[in-house]
């Protein structure tokens, strides 16, 4: 059993769960993720791992409310504990070397983003960081971004918090401005990395981007998880979850994230909390 | 006085019209009667061709004599001594290729059904007895154990039999492997597996579960977390698609996927458990061995109409055992024999909407010894279909591997060890099962599981006097 050691808000349908998983946090780095279980006939639902701390053998997982699984995760308070907890799992991001790196979360995305900025910064890259939110009351991690980044942009849709507008447009005027960047990287839902992709094709600036398909065992081992990444066949389970944006097929991934959104209607009635980058989380 | 009878006592079955309808057991096994019946074949014959067959050394002829003397439990304890698993073996073992196809009696009618036996001893002693706790004196010394399929199992249950601390670390929520997400609840009531992992807990044997080794641990770690050997049985847990068209479109399966949504995850329960599955009307399953067999029969028990087992070549090459492709015609799944998928059709928005394929020929046999088939030229036709299946194969898992350099494979991902040991190119590992030959059988697994134990019981008692 894996036990709940901290539990934050982060928005009205955003939540942070610190867990306890001393074996997990030994070896994660940023990029990789979990799979975890909350009861016995729960399914395993993949989460990118958020943050983790070694000394205190704690993994930290964001999660927006979409499904059954992750309504019945935000229901859970400190002192509880999840019946599985796995990982890490998948390849950890390449940040070494990078001078100076773009990190775009788009809403959930932003809780993934989080830990690459963190791993960059620290590397001594030069970090802007642009984030985007539908709305003023969707916006999170803003602060802990700045603590990581040499400057934060955060965009809302409606433009009730920064810029109106959207993560592109910040990206374009900032490279437009003289930026150069060796490396974006690309973290929400599969249109915004799409969109993010083609834009930074056209400059020709290093695109990476995580992926977040429906996997069962995480391993390798059902295939589920299937991505084309350059006319190829990849498993983002053991060859992502990190990608070239460039070359991934997003409109194909985009149908494939369909697969069982009926069944997961029927698991979980309306609920009304959409921020977008429900791939993510 | 032996039973002179030219054929098995038959097996209670459920209806094929009911059992295909549901996921209880198909096969009900043996009443007291009937075995001793059954038993009574046996000739008890000296040189005991049948032991020739069995990957795990069963005493066939002995427990067989106390099963048709009526002392069930005796016999229980005759096949224990050398079989961890004996209600799965005698299950899930293809007995017409081993210990059966020796029995001197199917030299002229039936074999001795000796599967049915040991899965009724096996089952009898469960209903009848508690668990036994063997007493063992510890001798202190720890050994991994990588994977808790069958071939973990027997490795881990033979080396604590002999004194050892194994530990088992399983990736998964739950200990089996393939026992538990391939082979589904019709063919292997999951309970019972279950039951059969506690008996080996009660030897001592400890599992981890939810622990990915190569990711959580590396295998030099573990050895300096104090384990003084390894055996790697992390199975063939990389499915293999047919590089086709359309394989990425939604309605599309590995079998691996399909069958571990099922078996493990209990889709077919679905919304009161919370994996779903999809399955169409009509559903397509590709391959012709027993896991598309059981795609296909677990496809039809969730509601699909039309199943097709889809197979390149012809009934006599099928690689599934003869029982299963008679239960699963039984049940009403349709054989297209002789048809290769060359492309699937999806929908505008996605979806499959079909599968086109080639008819095919045999012609000249290929190194297999089969006959090669060969395409009939402007033989395309479509069949329409919403759910496809892929069930052509599975290579080893390349986590381990990929994740410990001085671990020798071969080109296509199985790991190298000689076959009697298990002994691989990395002192203290020792590896068996499908991570070596590739997907084959659990019995394979299980004899290749217990060479292993005896040669790491061999390598650690010479590293200790030396």
């Amino acid at each position: 059993m894996y036990k709940i050691v901290n539990k934050k808000t982060l928005n009205p349908c955003v939540k942070l769960l610190e867990i306890k998983a001393p074996f997990v946090a030994r070896k994660a780095e940023p990029g990789q993720f979990i799979i975890l279980r909350v009861n016995h006939d729960g399914e395993r639902i993949p989460l990118t791992v958020a943050d983790y701390d070694r000394n205190r053998g704690t993994v930290t997982i964001i999660f927006q409310e979409v499904g059954k699984t992750t309504r019945m995760l935000g229901e859970m308070n400190e002192g509880d504990e999840l019946l599985d907890f796995v990982g890490p799992l998948g390849k950890a991001s390449h940040l070494d070397g990078v001078k100076k790196a773009a990190v775009i979360g788009g809403g959930l995305g932003t809780a993934i983003a989080f830990p690459q900025a963190k791993k960059l910064y620290s590397l001594g890259t030069e970090v802007d960081s642009i984030i985007g939110f539908r709305n003023k009351e969707l916006v999170i991690l803003e602060d802990e971004l700045k603590n990581v980044s040499s400057r934060v942009f955060t965009t809302t849709d409606d433009g009730s918090n920064g810029t109106k507008g959207f993560v592109t447009d910040i990206l374009k005027k900032l490279i437009g401005e003289g930026n150069k960047y060796d490396l974006v990287i690309a973290i929400g839902p599969l249109i915004m990395m799409k969109v993010v992709s083609g834009l930074t094709r056209d400059y020709g600036i290093k695109t990476i981007v995580s992926m977040n398909p429906v996997m069962i065992d995480g391993t390798g081992m059902c295939g589920g998880c299937r991505v084309t990444v350059g006319g190829e066949t990849k498993f983002a389970c053991v060859d992502g979850p990190d990608f070239d944006g460039h070359l991934v097929d997003f409109d194909e991934a985009m149908r494939r994230q369909q697969m069982y959104k009926k069944e997961e209607k029927h698991s979980h009635d309306a609920h009304t909390c959409r921020i977008g980058g429900v791939e993510n989380g | 006085m032996a039973n002179m009878s030219l054929e098995k006592v038959k097996m209670p079955e459920q209806d094929p019209d009911e059992r295909n309808k549901n996921f209880l057991e198909v096969a009900l096994g043996y009443t007291e009667d009937m075995a001793v019946e059954e038993a009574k074949r046996c000739l008890d014959c000296k040189g005991k061709p049948c032991m020739k067959g069995c990957p795990v050394n069963v005493r066939i002829p002995e427990f067989l004599q106390l099963v048709a003397g009526g002392n069930f439990e005796k016999a229980y304890d005759k096949v224990r001594e050398t079989n961890s698993l004996p209600a799965i073996c005698g299950r899930v073992c293809p007995q017409e290729t081993q210990c059966e196809m020796y029995c001197v009696r199917g030299k002229k009618g039936e074999p001795v059904a000796v599967g049915r036996l040991e899965r009724f001893v096996a089952d009898w002693y469960m209903k009848n007895r508690e668990p036994k706790i063997d007493e063992i004196s510890g001798n202190g010394r720890k050994v991994a154990v990588i994977g808790s399929g069958p071939a973990g199992l027997t490795c881990a249950g033979d080396l604590a039999k002999m004194g050892y601390e194994v530990t088992i670390f399983e990736a998964f929520h739950a200990a089996g492997g393939v026992l538990m997400y391939g082979i589904p609840e019709f063919r292997l009531p999951k309970e019972l597996v279950q039951k059969e992992i506690e008996n080996l807990t009660g030897l001592g044997v400890q599992i981890k579960t939810n622990m990915v080794i190569g990711k959580v641990f590396t295998l030099d770690e573990l050895m300096e977390e104090g384990f003084e050997a390894i055996f790697v049985g992390s199975g063939a847990g990389l499915p293999k698609f047919m590089g086709i068209p359309g394989e990425n479109l939604n309605g599309v399966y590995s079998a691996n996927e399909f069958l571990t949504r099922i078996n493990l995850m209990k889709a077919y329960k679905f919304p009161d458990c919370d994996t779903p599955v999809k399955v169409g009307k009509n559903v397509a399953v590709v391959g012709g061995g027993n896991v598309a067999m059981d795609a296909a029969r677990s496809a039809k028990r969730l509601g699909a109409e039309n199943v097709y087992i889809v197979y390149r070549r012809s009934e006599n090459e099928l690689p599934a055992r003869l029982e299963e492709v008679h239960h699963a015609k039984e049940e009403g799944i349709i054989f297209k024999l002789l048809n290769n998928p060359v492309s699937i059709i999806g929908t505008e928005d996605g979806w499959v909407k079909g599968m086109e394929c080639i008819s095919m020929e045999l012609g000249e046999p290929d190194s297999s010894g089969r006959r090669r088939p060969v395409p009939v030229e402007g033989s395309g036709h479509v069949i329409d279909l919403e759910t496809v299946v892929i069930a052509i194969g599975q290579s080893p898992n390349p986590l381990i591997k990929s994740t410990t350099e001085d671990l020798e494979t071969h080109g296509w991902g199985g790991i190298v060890a000689d076959e009697e040991t298990g002994k691989t190119s990395k002192p203290g590992v020792f590896a068996g099962g499908d991570a070596v030959t590739g997907a084959a059988t659990v019995i394979l697994a299980m004899g290749a599981g217990k060479k292993a134990a005896k040669a790491i019981d061999e390598y650690i008692s010479k590293n200790t006097s030396s």
